[in-house]
């Protein structure tokens, strides 16, 4: 499952409607993203998130079904968020699920590199006086080639 | 065609979306990109360097040499940056 919104979420209650009834999970792991106060040695006082409608949910939705190809996932879940965020705010939740740890802590691995290289979120943050657009890196793109093999 | 500009290059050319006539003979993206450096000095600046610039067709990413021959919607981007 995947959602994209402007709203905060609650990792408890995401996990409760997760694994509502469910008795064959054994392992479960979440990732939460958080918005930092210092990016790059910038003080940074709010970081608006822009997306593309349409082929975000689209991507999300191949990078979860690219998960379960490759393990053998109960459940998941992917929440990012858009607009404006402080630091200190939640931005992207990842939540997945498996009968045995290794699964889920590496599906979820695998979201996060994915989603933070395919995904077309784009940040923008602000110190309070001047906007700047917000690099990609280049270390988040060796880190989604290791599953390339 | 419906095409779509967004992050910093869409702050550069000016325009969040716009439907263009795209004239004959462009087949793939790169002849599309060549086009659009030639619409004026903000298209000419925002697609000069390709190292930065991303591409999808139909909401799906693309490489430049692509076809866009019956696509509805292109869009151009820099690297995204989410997560």
């Amino acid at each position: 499952m995947i959602r994209v919104q402007t709203d905060n979420f609650d990792i408890s209650s995401e996990i409760a409607t997760l694994t509502a009834g469910r008795k064959d999970i054994g392992a479960l792991v979440t990732f939460t993203g958080l918005v930092r106060d210092l990016n790059d040695g910038d003080r940074v006082s709010t970081l608006e998130l822009e997306h593309y409608p349409g082929m975000t949910e689209k991507e999300l939705t191949r990078i979860e079904a690219e998960a379960h190809a490759r393990w053998a996932l109960r459940a998941s879940l992917i929440i990012h968020r858009v607009g404006r965020l402080e630091p200190g705010d939640n931005i992207v939740l990842v939540i997945t699920a498996s009968a045995h740890r290794e699964d889920a802590f590496k599906a979820a691995e695998f979201l996060m590199d994915y989603l933070k290289t395919r995904a077309p979120f784009w940040k923008r943050e602000s110190d309070g006086a001047t906007e700047k657009w917000v690099d990609a890196r280049d270390s988040d793109d060796l880190a989604a080639k290791r599953w390339d093999d | 065609m419906k095409v779509l500009y967004f992050g910093s290059l869409r702050d550069m050319v000016g325009v969040s979306e716009e439907d263009i006539d795209l004239p004959e003979g462009l087949s793939d993206l790169h002849s599309l990109i060549v086009w659009m450096r030639s619409r004026n000095d903000d298209f000419a600046a925002a697609f000069e360097s390709l190292v930065f610039l991303r591409a999808a067709i139909d909401q799906e990413h693309a490489p430049f040499e692509a076809s866009i021959i019956g696509a509805r919607e292109i869009a151009f981007f820099p690297p995204v940056t989410g997560g």
